[in-house]
């Protein structure tokens, strides 16, 4: 994947002190976090902890309460599609029209994002995904893991700088799954993009996010590398740190105190 | 978290309204027509239907009545119009309802894509399928009934204008009632401008209706136009106040309609529907 230098920045993706509430629900509740380019967040939490609400924000979709967003550097809300332009989203839960071919799709998204000479982007990553055997197919057509590649080839036709994905893997084969994966860390390697990765899957998260921060009822509820949350609930995997946290049970040592009293 | 560099292609990225992004809807949306006949066939099927019984009835009652024979198509005439405002509406919504149904808004909302940008996109399809739906039964009508309408000349393209403006205006309401509530919105956009149809007089004159009910009936921009219509096919004036209220009158819709569109799109952020829809 060719790519040219733009200027140093300094944050991806600048969260601070965000709220969103629906009626008396506070949604994302002071919600504060950092992704610096070339590194992977994952953000986690249960149905309803404010993670879709949170992605919502940062595209601005949903108006935040309070708080401030900072992507690259800028206000979202001043230079929207100017941003918009240098970020891109995947997710399983939205599609691309069943009707048009993969071909069809991919140029209609890349005029949308002014991509420089659309065939030739559309082509490289037809090559790097493995799509051509089904270009001219229409996307309504193909399996769930054919699918998840056209959309994370739509995803990197602008070539982001800040790649969002919602789940990026559900509902693919172990094999798919892993494949993916790799295409992700090479594309991070290779141009130095910021990943946001929601995701309930913690082997991926584990594999994928150099910094991890794990959500419960809008609120940041356990944040840090995926070692040292492992570390500090003494646990042996994301999964198990993730129950301790919407379970409300406490980090290692927090257990050990409850236990140690009469 | 250490600050590096972000290695990206050079980009030409418009900042302002991009014909380019409009051009890639309008594609997106031909592409939908040209590989799904059935969307196609459909755009002609009804109005050819319409025209046909309507033509009939037209030579019926100009066979009994001296008076509507000397008004040629009159019927035929108020139907392709009538079509006109019907579908510019039924195209803007149903373009935007396409991104609905195959789950693609979420994509749409989240690329640089404007505003302004999608709006204009679905106005120039709204005008495309228009055209494909209502040019085959304009010519229809001419072998079988005897009726040209492009024999208006001037006068039919200032009715067209007018009643696509007006078409456009409650598009703009439907298109923010479907942002704000989502596909259970989706009816409006089937049947809104049916409400209009009996107010507008479509088929017969303002006069017509109770005194009580005609202020409410020349409020609409598209009873102008009916009524102006009459005119040129009846008494073969053209009634420029007709125009005037009508131009006036969409101006003010024109203007309703962004602006409800404008609120129901915030009030969809406020509520995190647009959220919603896209997943």
């Amino acid at each position: 994947m060719s790519a040219l230098p733009l200027p140093t920045v300094d944050l991806a993706l600048d969260v601070r002190d965000l709220v969103k509430c629906f009626g008396a629900v506070r949604a994302v509740d002071g919600l504060s976090f950092a992704l610096a380019p070339g590194r992977t967040l994952g953000l986690l939490g249960g149905n309803g902890a404010g993670k879709t609400t949170t992605i919502g924000m940062i595209m601005g979709l949903v108006r935040p309460d309070g708080g401030t967003i900072r992507i690259l550097g800028r206000d979202p809300e001043r230079e929207r599609s100017a941003l918009l332009a240098e970020m891109n989203f995947e997710s399983p839960y939205v599609d691309m029209p069943h009707r048009l071919t993969v071909r069809q799709n991919l140029t209609v998204f890349a005029r949308l994002y002014e991509v420089e000479r659309p065939r030739e982007r559309i082509a490289e990553l037809a090559r790097d995904f493995a799509l051509e055997p089904f270009l001219d197919r229409r996307s309504g057509a193909l399996s769930a893991g054919q699918k998840t590649r056209v959309a994370l080839a739509k995803a990197l036709l602008n070539r982001p700088r800040l790649l969002l994905l919602d789940e990026p893997t559900a509902s693919l084969d172990p094999d798919t799954a892993d494949w993916i994966r790799s295409r992700l860390e090479d594309y991070r390697r290779e141009t130095g993009a910021a990943l946001l990765i929601a995701s309930h899957n913690m082997a991926e998260v584990e594999r994928l996010c150099d910094d991890v921060v794990i959500l419960s009822s809008g609120r940041i509820a356990a944040e840090g590398t995926p070692a040292e949350l492992m570390r500090r609930f003494g646990r042996d995997g994301l999964e198990e740190v993730f129950l301790d946290v919407v379970r409300g049970r406490g980090t290692a040592d927090e257990r050990a105190e409850k236990e140690a009293r009469p | 978290m250490t600050s590096t560099t972000i290695a990206t292609p050079s980009r030409r990225v418009h900042a302002g309204f991009s014909f380019a992004r409009v051009g890639a809807m309008v594609l997106r949306y031909w592409y939908l027509l040209a590989n799904s006949w059935p969307r196609a066939v459909e755009l002609v099927y009804w109005p050819t239907v319409q025209m046909l019984t309507w033509g009939f009835v037209q030579s019926y009652i100009a066979a009994k009545s001296p008076y509507f024979a000397g008004a040629g198509g009159l019927f035929v005439a108020a139907l392709l119009l009538w079509d006109v405002l019907l579908r510019s509406q039924q195209g803007f919504a149903f373009a935007f309802l396409e991104e609905m149904w195959s789950r693609n808004l979420g994509n749409l909302l989240m690329s640089p894509l404007r505003t302004s940008e999608f709006v204009a996109s679905l106005m120039v399809i709204s005008l495309i399928r228009l055209t494909i739906g209502m040019v085959p039964v304009t010519l229809i009508a001419i072998p079988l009934f005897g009726f040209n309408i492009w024999g208006l000349g001037g006068a039919l393209a200032i009715f067209f204008a007018n009643l696509v403006a007006t078409g456009w205006a409650m598009g703009f309401l439907i298109v923010g009632l479907l942002l704000r509530h989502g596909l259970g919105a989706e009816a409006l956009s089937w049947s809104l401008m049916f409400v209009l149809m009996p107010l507008t007089c479509v088929y017969y004159p303002v006069g017509i209706l109770p005194a009580w009910l005609q202020p409410i009936a020349l409020a609409l921009p598209p009873t102008h136009v009916f009524e102006g219509m009459r005119a040129v096919l009846i008494d073969h004036v053209f009634r420029f106040d007709h125009l005037a209220w009508a131009v006036g009158l969409n101006i003010v819709w024109l203007g309703a309609g962004i602006v409800a569109f404008r609120v129901l799109l915030a009030a969809a952020r406020r509520a995190g529907s647009l959220v919603q829809q896209g997943e």
